[in-house]
């Protein structure tokens, strides 16, 4: 059906949108996890109350997550030159799928967080312990469950995303799909990459479900 | 029992909860020494304050005017830091038992002892005893999940004791739990008091909570204190009105019997209940109606206490009066 160079290229782009979803997914975390843990300690009924650095960080979060991705690839290009050094290719598209997506990220980290009975987090505060070890030994296990969730929605998102970047050469399924799809009318390719990435949302989210299932002792 | 060295000390402790357009007095000008090595109860109906009071023990919540002095620490003078340690030294238990639900039973029990920088070794060590003393070895490794009300309770009574307290706070610790597991749970905390000596403060809404296990008891009512005592004292000679309201719960309705003199008899673990009223009926050849007959068990002596409806002349009534200071039978009139 399809020749060996196209599916060549088709094999490339999975293997490029898996990459810039996984690493983006990664480097998102590391800002996002952090962001969410700050906005639930320091939220007024939080176990650290600090509400206006809380506020201040909340408006940011919000502010970013209203821009649309498009809009914010666009935008951020000057910064993506600077850091990658090109506006092309996976590895530039990383730099706009993190920024957007970390923002989300500290949202979904705030509600999985908050979903800890605050009867659990005042045993422990009973007990002596510090907002530290709250947030490692009680908020971040006993939300592990929702927290895994949200790390399957996050992927995803990232995932969709970074189709997006097809519009700007960034590489993977996206720019094959814009590529053949859009430009050429080929609507054989535009359907496969499209099954390609349902099949890739699906495995991500039952892996994402298998897990949070795995890792939740409430049964 | 005697008690000398004050354990918790409360000093004209209020506690006021402000926001922008709400001003609610939880507490206001409590005075209150629970001495070492007591079980002492903190009854009132809900809303009085009991939990409030007893997150102050702990500082969970910082009183807005007076002190605390937990074993001669002034609670509102050391630091955060300082804080959290003294904290270890009090265990708390709650109503809903809050156990991590992520964490096996024996791992809930090592929970304080991480917190408190134990290894994790010495801490494993600790929490299989701990487990033997709330008689839940077989069940190291179960989930919250797969314990029932009484087990969780069980579990949390062994990580409250895991960093060896002076204190176990109880706050409302059986009333989601029913009466045959509240029973079982509330000797367990007595056996705790009495084999390890830990003062055991207990918050309760149920009087039978109070006559089960506490050596004295405090009733909060509106934010206040309104009686203080021994339990015996104050169960059989309640003097306030939120006191006489807890001691006849279930009783409410010996007021409506309005225009008739009625009497109480107090049956103070000396007398034996049925023969007294039989061979008074006897004795002054005049029948008398029971409106309200209630014992306990208080401290493995028999409390209890009768309301009988007086006979309307007056010589039967005093015949009754004199059966009854003859034979050394406590009793009131009631009006
Ligand atoms: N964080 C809070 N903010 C504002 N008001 C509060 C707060 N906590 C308690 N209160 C108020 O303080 C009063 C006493 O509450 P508390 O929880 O101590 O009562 P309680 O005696 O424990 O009642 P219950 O038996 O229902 O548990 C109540 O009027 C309650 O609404
Ligand atoms: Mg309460």
């Amino acid at each position: 059906m399809f020749s060996k160079a196209v599916l060549e290229m088709i094999g490339v782009g999975i293997l490029e949108t898996l990459y810039m979803t996984i690493i983006s997914s990664i480097l998102a975390y590391i800002l996002g996890l952090p962001l969410g843990i700050l906005l639930v300690v320091t939220d007024k009924d939080g176990i650290a109350p600090l509400v206006i650095l809380n506020r201040i960080v909340g408006v940011i979060v919000n502010i970013l997550r209203s821009i649309p991705f498009v809009i914010l690839l666009v935008a951020l290009m000057p910064f993506t030159r600077i850091v990658v050094g090109t506006t092309l290719g996976p590895n530039a598209l990383v730099v706009p799928l993190v920024i957007g997506s970390a923002p989300y990220i500290a949202r979904l980290v705030e509600s999985s967080l908050k979903e800890v009975d605050h009867g659990i987090i005042e045993a422990a505060q009973s007990m002596g312990a510090s907002p530290r070890q709250i947030v490692f030994k009680v908020l971040i296990p006993e939300a592990m469950p929702s927290l895994i969730m949200g790390g399957a929605i996050a992927i995803i998102t990232i995932l969709s995303y970074s189709a997006m970047g097809g519009f700007v050469g960034a590489g993977g399924l996206g720019t094959i799909a814009i590529n053949y799809g859009y430009y050429r009318y080929q609507v054989d390719m535009m359907l496969v990459t499209v099954i390609i990435l349902v099949l890739i949302v699906q495995g991500f989210q039952e892996l994402g479900g298998r897990l949070m299932r795995r890792s939740d002792k409430r049964l | 029992m005697a008690y000398q060295e004050p354990m918790i000390e409360l000093i004209g402790l209020g506690k006021t909860f402000e926001s922008k357009n709400s001003h609610v007095k939880a507490l206001e000008d409590i005075n209150l020494t629970i001495y070492e090595g007591e079980i002492f109860g903190i009854i009132g109906l809900s809303g009085a304050g009991k939990s409030t009071l007893v997150r102050c023990i702990n500082y969970l919540e910082r009183p807005t005017t007076g002190k605390v002095i937990f074993d001669k620490i002034d609670l509102s003078e050391v630091d955060d830091y300082e804080l959290l340690r003294v904290r270890q030294s009090m265990g708390m238990i709650f109503q809903q038992f809050n156990l991590l639900m992520q964490r096996t039973a024996l791992q809930n029990i090592c929970f304080p002892l991480e917190i408190a920088g134990v290894s994790k070794k010495d801490a494993k060590k600790r929490a299989y005893e701990l487990l033997e003393v709330v008689g839940l070895s077989d069940k190291a490794g179960a989930y919250p999940a797969q314990l029932s009300g009484g087990q969780k309770q069980r579990v949390a009574i062994a990580r409250a004791l895991a960093t060896k307290p002076k204190v176990l706070l109880c706050d409302e610790a059986t009333s989601a739990l029913d009466p045959t597991t509240t029973r079982s749970i509330l000797d367990l905390l007595k056996e705790i008091n009495k084999n390890l000596g830990i003062t055991v403060v207990v918050i309760t809404h149920e009087m039978s909570v109070i006559e089960e296990i506490c050596h004295r008891v405090a009733i909060i009512d509106a934010s206040h204190i309104a009686e203080i005592g021994d339990v015996e004292e104050v169960f059989m000679r309640p003097k306030s009105k939120i006191a006489k309201q807890l001691v006849f719960s279930g009783a409410n309705h010996i007021e409506s019997f309005v225009g008739e003199d009625k009497c109480r008899i107090i049956f103070d673990g000396r007398t034996s209940f049925e023969p007294v009223i039989a061979n008074m009926v006897l004795e002054c050849r005049t029948p008398v109606n029971i409106l309200f007959a209630d014992t306990k068990d208080i401290d493995g002596k028999a409390f209890g206490q009768m309301v009988i409806q007086l006979p309307e002349d007056d010589i039967s009534k005093k015949r009754i009066f004199a059966y009854l200071e003859t034979n050394n039978i406590p009793h009131e009139e009631v009006i």
